[in-house]
């Protein structure tokens, strides 16, 4: 072996999850206007406030130009050549329970290793599975009900609590915020919402699954979480796409907000088709994540694992507008072959005595591309305002990158702000120490790499760091020769 | 005499074009503890790891003979997995892997290469607990990163603990004794004592006699220009503490 260039060779292996679900799906022809809007609007019986608002966004949306400032190379997206809604087939006699779900979707879920039936139960983990665009089934329902807690698709909460929908929706993300937050909140199918009443600790993980099944259809889903004053909730968030030529789009809105002492924590492992070793293929991930500390003493903690996707395009962000109120970015990405990440954070201080923590942990491997990209605003009534950065990057192999774009505005002179950054490498002693121990080399770059991510995936539910490490070993298989 | 546990035939060995074994010929057997001493740059430790399968070093010709099978074939790994243990010079930190971790992954990959099961983690922590009794090392060892933010005698005692624990045939320990005080280096010593046994082989490369008082070897060598230059008993130790290396390695050459 002769170092650096064995330690490419570890990434590279074969996409697990690329496997193509075999049902008839119904869906509009591609095309964007405001007759496929209306669509969208009429399919899913949304009320007057949803179309108008569909449309607002939509006019908006035809003003814009895609941005072109991320650290990234794409392919044009061609908008009109996307169709917009995708849905199972047997979703036309909706199921009432698990046991009308078709079984090929259960299949699919039982090979992405999603807990629905009864393992769903011991992990303690009520998942709302989004099959494309329509979520095929939620469990736990009735536990979360007693506690008060609202945890349903988007569309459904769109009928049975349209007042809540009304008064949160775009509060945090308003369609004029970008590109693709206006994209989606034009044509958006379906998502998540969650309302924890206030006082309640939600009593267990909520967890969405999303999976892009039908060929060219892009998937615009939309999360909305509310903690009322009080309250606790943690979210999980996992991805999986099967394997494609055509690069898909997958642009998503996910708002969060925090009333006075409410805690969100929103965890997310993304392991979304990356293309193959010549960059062929893979989904565009552009998404929008934003939380809104309203209250005192809020909390919102961001917590990512991104390991797929051709391109990430992705700053979870959180507003700390309450005073003494906490935000937090705890991320380990990956680019392997021709992936690129673009991905950071944004930290906005706006109350006294908010604090902010950013951990980013990038591993860049074979040609990939990983930059991160941050923002530190401290506003001038942000007195005592604090926050913590620190960025490392671990780069396998010559050929990959690692860029840092951390911006710091700082308006307030009682404000405290540091940042600690660090490059490395594998080192060849460290690799080397392992194999003197008898530990195969690509389990001693698995062990390396989960040592560099420990203070990320120590913040992740337990179950669910498991996954992640496990997610993250299986990215960088065969990086090695 | 039976066939040597390990047996060196004229090694020439380069690093980066610049030769540092030149025909270095030796035979250990089982039951063996050797030294190799010798001046800075004589070749001792890239001996180590030329035997250890170390990136970097190039062997030219010459043979390496271990349990009867061509050593110098094998990937570093598959060597450790037949029982060859390296104790580090300078043990290398691995931030959040913890210490605990990578022990139990080392003597899982040597067992499952015997054809053993797993370890269960119960037995494996009692191993472990024992062992590190016998370092004198604290319970919060088991919990921290590999090496991270130990102090150069804590990198020695967890070196000589792994070895312990794996329970090698044949160990080359680079220069345990330095940066040791006294205390330390009997602890170490009693540890290293405590492996002998009549299946395996211990080398010792080592600057110091003193380290010798502890651990008392069968055969010393001194190394000069990548060949050994004499070989003998303790006594030789002794000698070479009263008189340098002067007189050997001007006679080498």
């Amino acid at each position: 072996m002769t170092g650096t260039a064995d330690i490419g060779k570890l990434v590279g292996q074969a996409y697990k999850h690329g496997f193509v679900t075999d049902i008839e799906s119904d869906s509009l022809p591609p095309g964007l206007d405001e007759d496929v809007v209306r669509q969208i609007s009429r399919i899913k019986r949304e009320p007057q406030f949803m179309t108008d608002w569909r449309l607002s966004a939509l006019r908006h949306w035809q003003t814009l130009v895609e941005p072109q400032w991320a650290h990234l190379r794409a392919h044009p997206v061609d908008f009109q050549a996307i169709s917009y809604y995708s849905a199972p087939k047997s979703k036309a006699n909706a199921p009432k329970s698990l046991d009308e779900v078709d079984p090929k979707l259960l299949a699919t879920y039982e090979k992405l290793g999603v807990p629905l039936h009864e393992r769903a139960r011991l992990a303690g983990v009520a998942v709302d599975a989004v099959f494309d665009s329509v979520s095929v089934a939620t469990t736990f329902k009735d536990r979360l009900e007693k506690a008060g807690v609202i945890f349903c698709s988007f569309s459904e909460a769109v009928q049975k609590h349209p007042e809540l929908v009304e008064k949160y929706l775009g509060t945090v993300v308003p369609y004029q915020d970008n590109f693709y937050a206006c994209l989606n909140s034009a044509v958006f199918s379906d998502g998540s919402f969650v309302y924890i009443p206030p006082g309640v600790r939600c009593p267990m993980e909520l967890s969405t699954y999303f999976r892009i099944n039908a060929t060219n259809t892009g998937q615009f889903e939309r999360t909305l979480i509310i903690a009322a004053p009080g309250s606790h909730v943690s979210y999980l968030e996992g991805c999986t796409a099967p394997m494609r030529d055509e690069n898909q789009l997958h642009a998503a809105v996910v708002e969060l907000i925090a009333e006075d002492d409410a805690q969100i924590k929103y965890s997310t492992v993304q392991n979304w088709y990356p293309g193959d070793e010549n960059g062929v293929g893979g989904i565009y991930n552009f998404v929008t994540k934003r939380g809104d500390c309203r209250g005192r003493n809020s909390r919102i903690s961001w917590t990512q694992v991104e390991t797929g996707s051709a391109i990430t395009w992705k700053y979870p962000s959180c507003v700390l507008r309450g005073e003494g109120s906490i935000g937090e970015f705890y991320s380990v990405a990956t680019a392997t072959n021709l992936q690129q990440a673009d991905t950071g954070t944004k930290m906005i201080h706006i109350g006294a005595n908010t604090r902010s923590t950013i951990v980013s942990k990038g591993i860049s491997a074979g040609r990939g591309q990983n930059a991160y990209r941050g923002l530190v605003r401290i506003l001038p009534g942000a007195h005592g305002a604090r926050n913590f950065t620190q960025c490392d990057s671990l780069l396998m192999g010559p050929k990959c990158g690692a860029h840092t774009f951390p911006y710091v505005e700082v308006k307030n002179p009682t404000a405290t702000v540091e940042h600690e950054a660090s490059t490395s490498k594998i080192s060849e002693d460290q690799l080397f120490y392992c194999l003197q121990r008898g530990i195969s080399e690509e389990d001693a770059i698995n062990m390396i790499v989960s040592g560099f991510c420990k203070s990320v995936f120590k913040e992740l539910p337990m179950e669910f760091a498991v996954e992640a490490q496990n997610l993250l070993a299986v990215s960088l298989e065969g990086a090695v020769g | 005499m039976s066939t040597p546990l390990l047996s060196i035939r004229d090694l020439h060995a380069k690093i980066g074009g610049r030769e540092v074994l030149d025909g270095l010929t030796l035979e250990i057997g089982a039951g063996e503890v050797h030294a190799i001493m010798g001046p800075n740059g004589s070749g001792k430790s890239t001996l180590a790891y030329v035997l250890a399968g170390r990136p970097g070093y190039e062997v030219t010709s010459g043979s390496v003979s271990y349990r009867g099978q061509d050593l110098l074939s094998l990937a570093p790994e598959e060597r450790a997995r037949a029982g060859l243990f390296l104790g580090f010079q300078y043990p290398v930190e691995i931030p959040g892997v913890n210490n605990v971790y990578l022990l139990k992954a080392a003597l899982n990959a040597a067992r499952k290469q015997q054809g053993k099961p797993e370890v269960d983690a119960f037995e494996f922590l009692a191993l472990v607990r024992e062992k590190m009794k016998l370092m004198q090392m604290d319970e919060a060892f088991l919990s921290r990163g590999v090496n991270e933010g130990f102090s150069g005698g804590e990198k020695k005692r967890n070196e000589i603990l792994q070895m312990l624990v794996l329970e090698p045939t044949l160990a080359l320990l680079d220069e345990t004794d330095s940066g040791l005080d006294i205390d330390a280096l009997k602890v170490v010593a009693h540890g290293v004592n405590t492996l002998r046994s009549a299946e395996r082989a211990i080398v010792l490369v080592t600057h110091y006699q003193r380290l010798l008082d502890h651990i008392v070897p069968d055969r010393v060598h001194v190394l000069a220009r990548g060949r050994i230059a004499r070989s003998g008993d303790r006594d030789l130790a002794l000698e070479l503490e009263r008189r340098g290396y002067d007189w050997i390695t001007g006679a080498a050459a």
